[in-house]
């Protein structure tokens, strides 16, 4: 089936089933890779993207219901060579290790603080529940969280 | 399924020397691969450098064998190193730039490291144990050390000046008679020196560490928040294929028959029979999925057991006649003379479930055929112990064998095998294509391996005074890591029993050395209430070893231990230990509401000699205690006769932020001793902190790990 996507501000032409899952579309078909696949049963997070702006678990989602909405992955983040503030909040507090699981930790914490610009830390657990860090770097993800904000409200 | 398990390998040849690795690569390759410059070698015994290092420094035609590590400096100024060890999300590949930037004296910018490639780097038996830091640590100082001391001599001859007049800062060499001064890049320039590191070399001290010692952050910390980095699972090649396995219905099941005829007419497909290995690869993901699933098969399995007999079955499985023998006991002492001293006896069984590693980035591997040639990508811990598995599954030289591994998403003891390394390389052949296979969820959770379960008796004496008198500790299947006591007792016997496990186990962060603290630090507690004892103070009562006393107090004191009295809601506990050179204690406070536990807050003391960069440290410790805290509360792997209950991860639960303890660490930087690692050790005293906390706040002694999967309600 032929249709075109909108990712990261930009037009892509496809031809897959329409019952492919977004993540793959995006990482097979369009080489955006930063978004990963964890578990394929949207429990783990990895696969994170945003559609309008709101996250949703691209490895459960077929990309049919994508069409003619704005997708942000990992990769549409950074604007002319300037990391997001959450980008850059994980980077100084190192809020990973093995950092599999960064890409969708950074784009729920995106849509999160979109959604609630001061979140406290019962706010933060509750929204990022599904994304999971084996590594257990949680409080730093946290701490990352707190940080972006803070800086948010000073730069915007 | 009758490999040895992998403790077995790890715990007992760790002091193995192993004389496989050839270095083969001729020095004038060398250097058209690397350009002209100095390189710097280290042998991996020094008697062999001895030996043979006049003849081959400065004059052989090819590098030698048994480097252990290596460092070239390009004549651009660049320094390269070489070094066998892979990075999981350890943060190795910081840590180590920190310390050749410390020797070399050169800015960490100007370092980078070649990980794990068979080709490029030396033989490594892998990345566990704990062992980068405390071995392939000092073997990178020495290299650079040396090369600081090759690039002084240059510089020294060209100036005609002593070595030792001469100052290294920032990459360049100073003389500061002249104040003139040479960058690397100029000493490199139009040289092509092989030095072979034969004599001991001075190091810097930690006390005098500037890089070294210093949070910095993880070299390549932005490719990771903006997605570039790229995984096995990330990458591809030209024209490359993936690959779907076929998977048995159980465990040790034969291929009885197969129909793999659908599979075959669809276009663009590639099935592989071959034996027991089913598969298909086709250019798209999907495509190769349906394909393996339009096929039909039959298998055969033997009969096998269910969880419910585990614990019955280990500790009754341990059979000479089957060639399954306990190691030999270690005894000290006289047990009779320690139960006579003793005025109270305790026996006790503690049990361990099986568990999964659970990296978030799935085994996967892609390989490619070119020529006679295989080379593969792949997320492993033993990339050398890969190619071997591969060459022998294919029947080449091992030197027709190239594996790489790309920085990992995490292994925790779980990537040591090359399975998906096999499986891909095994399509490639078939489809003369690329192939890439990475597994799924499901996949991961049921034919990887587990960290074996257990059955742990501990019986012991006490005497009123609080000193322990008596103990006997044997470990049925679950490992004999750390299973000898920290405490002082004068008589004692200590036992592993292995035993053929029902599932295919092997190493997992720490080995057995969680599950062995788990059943000796529960029992010190116990003990510890049995003579109506503060549980620290009766730690200290048998404990003389200063180290692990320190770490005792420092968590203590964090936590503020004896501060506030336990209630039916909230418990208080702790556990601690020693293994692999790093000690530790855990103190944890407990909250229980309607029958459901959570950990509120963790104080851990750690030591582990000098620190590398307390940053990343810190990191591995938060890591290990929220990793540890899942397999104390619910972790557990369900299985029925040969096949697994919850291969997904809404039936596995894992440690997510609602879990998250506050947590607060001490660490103890002992700049006087050698660092050591700390991947590991940070995560043994969770589990049993967590079940004396809650022994404190209700009464109920809870043996089994998991301690409350269902939380309390069902287990009291």
């Amino acid at each position: 089936m032929p249709y075109t996507l909108v990712v990261n501000g930009t037009e892509r032409r496809l031809d897959t089933p329409a019952d492919e899952s977004l993540l793959s579309v995006l990482r097979n078909h369009l080489e955006l890779t930063g978004t990963k696949y964890g578990c394929g049963e949207g429990q783990c997070g990895a696969c994170t993207v945003l559609l309008e702006g709101k996250p949703v678990r691209s490895c459960r989602t077929p990309v049919s219901l994508a069409l003619g909405k704005k997708i942000t992955t990992i990769e549409g983040l950074e604007q002319n060579g300037r990391l997001h503030p959450v980008q850059e909040a994980f980077l100084s507090v190192e809020a990973f290790q093995c950092a599999y699981c960064t890409s969708g930790m950074i784009m729920s914490a995106v849509a999160l603080l979109e959604a609630n610009p001061k979140p406290s830390e019962e706010d933060i657990a509750r929204r990022m529940e599904g994304n999971v860090c084996r590594c257990g770097t949680y409080s730093r993800i946290v701490a990352a969280i707190q940080q972006a904000a803070s800086r948010k409200g000073v730069t915007r | 399924m009758n490999e040895p398990t992998l403790y077995e390998t790890e715990d007992r040849q760790h002091d193995v020397p192993r004389n496989v690795y050839r270095f083969d690569l001729p020095r004038r390759d060398f250097f058209k691969l690397m350009g002209a410059g100095i390189t710097v070698g280290l042998y991996l015994r020094p008697g062999l450098a001895q030996e043979s290092a006049a003849q081959r420094q400065f004059s052989g035609e090819q590098l030698p064998a048994s480097l252990a590590a290596w460092l070239h400096i390009g004549e651009d100024g660049a320094v390269t190193v070489f070094t066998g060890k892979a990075e999981l999300g350890q943060n190795i590949r910081t840590s180590l730039s920190q310390q050749v930037a410390e020797e070399l004296h050169a800015p960490i910018s100007a370092i980078h490291l070649v990980m794990a490639d068979t080709d490029l780097t030396p033989y490594d038996r892998g990345t566990f144990g704990s062992r980068t830091t405390p071995t392939m640590g000092p073997q990178l100082r020495r290299v650079a050390a040396t090369a600081r001391e090759v690039l002084a001599a240059v510089a020294a001859e060209r100036w005609q000046v002593k070595p030792a007049s001469l100052v290294v800062r920032d990459g360049r060499f100073v003389n500061p008679s002249s104040n003139q001064s040479l960058s690397f890049a100029e000493l490199s320039k139009g040289r092509e020196l092989v030095k072979v590191l034969v004599e001991e070399v001075n190091l810097e001290p930690p006390a005098d560490w500037k890089v070294a010692g210093t949070s910095v952050p993880k070299l390549d910390g932005r490719d990771f928040v903006t997605g570039r980095h790229q995984y096995t699972t990330d990458m591809s090649r030209p024209g490359m294929l993936h690959g779907k396995v076929l998977r048995p219905s159980t465990f040790r099941a034969n291929l009885a028959s197969v129909d793999t005829g659908a599979a075959s007419k669809m276009a663009g497909v590639t099935v592989v029979r071959d034996g027991d290995f089913v598969a298909a690869a086709a250019a798209d993901e999907s495509l190769a999925a349906r394909a393996v699933a339009t096929m039909t098969a039959q298998w055969s399995a033997p009969p096998q057991i269910s969880e419910k007999e585990l614990f019955s079955f280990l500790k009754n499985k341990p059979d000479p006649a089957a060639g399954i023998e306990a190691d030999p006991p270690q005894v000290a002492g006289s047990l009779e003379e320690g139960y006579n001293a003793a005025a109270k006896t305790l026996a006790q069984t503690y049990t361990i479930a099986y568990i999964a590693h659970v990296p978030l980035e799935p085994r996967a591997a892609l390989a490619e055929w070119k020529d006679d040639k295989l080379t593969v990508w792949t997320g492993t811990q033993r990339p050398f112990a890969v190619r071997d598995e591969l060459a022998q599954a294919f029947r080449v030289p091992s030197s027709k064998v190239r594996v790489i591994v790309p920085d990992t998403g995490s292994a925790y003891g779980g990537k040591h095998t090359g399975d998906a390394a096999v499986e891909a390389a095994r399509l490639a052949k078939a489809s003369g294509k690329p192939v890439k296979i990475v597994w799924s969820r499901e996949e991961e959770f049921t034919w990887a391996y587990f960290r074996p379960s257990g059955v742990i008796d501990v019986k012991s004496g006490v005497a009123n005074d609080g000193r322990i008198t008596a103990w006997e500790f044997d470990n049925y299947n679950s490992g004999p890591a750390a299973i000898g006591t920290p405490y002082h007792i004068a008589n004692q016997r200590i036992q592993f029993h292995p035993v053929d496990p029902p599932l295919r186990q092997g190493s997992y962060r720490g080995l057995a050395a969680p599950a062995n603290h788990f059943a000796r630090e529960v029992h010190m507690d116990e003990l510890a209430h049995g003579v109506g004892m503060d549980p620290l103070e009766f730690r200290l009562r048998n404990l003389n070893d200063p180290r692990l006393r320190a770490v005792f107090e420092a968590a203590a004191e964090k936590f503020g231990w004896g501060r506030e009295k336990p209630s039916a809601k909230r418990g208080f506990g702790m556990g601690g230990g020693f293994e692999k050179g790093g000690y530790v204690a855990t103190c944890v406070e407990i909250e229980i509401e309607d029958g459901e536990v959570r950990v509120g807050r963790v104080a851990e003391a750690f030591e582990c000699g000098a620190v590398v960069n307390p940053q990343g440290l810190n990191n591995q410790i938060s890591g290990a205690i929220v990793q540890g805290l899942g397999s104390a509360l619910f972790e557990a792997i369900h299985f029925d006769k040969g096949r697994i209950l919850n291969p997904h991860l809404a039936e596995y639960r894992v440690p997510r932020f609602s879990d998250l303890p506050k947590i607060e660490v001490a660490v103890i930087n002992r700049k006087d001793l050698p660092p050591a690692g700390a991947g590991e050790t940070p995560m043994m005293g969770i589990a049993p902190a967590i079940s004396n906390a809650i022994f404190s706040a209700t009464g109920t002694r809870l043996r089994s790990l998991p301690l409350a999967p269902e939380g309390l309600s069902t287990r009291s």
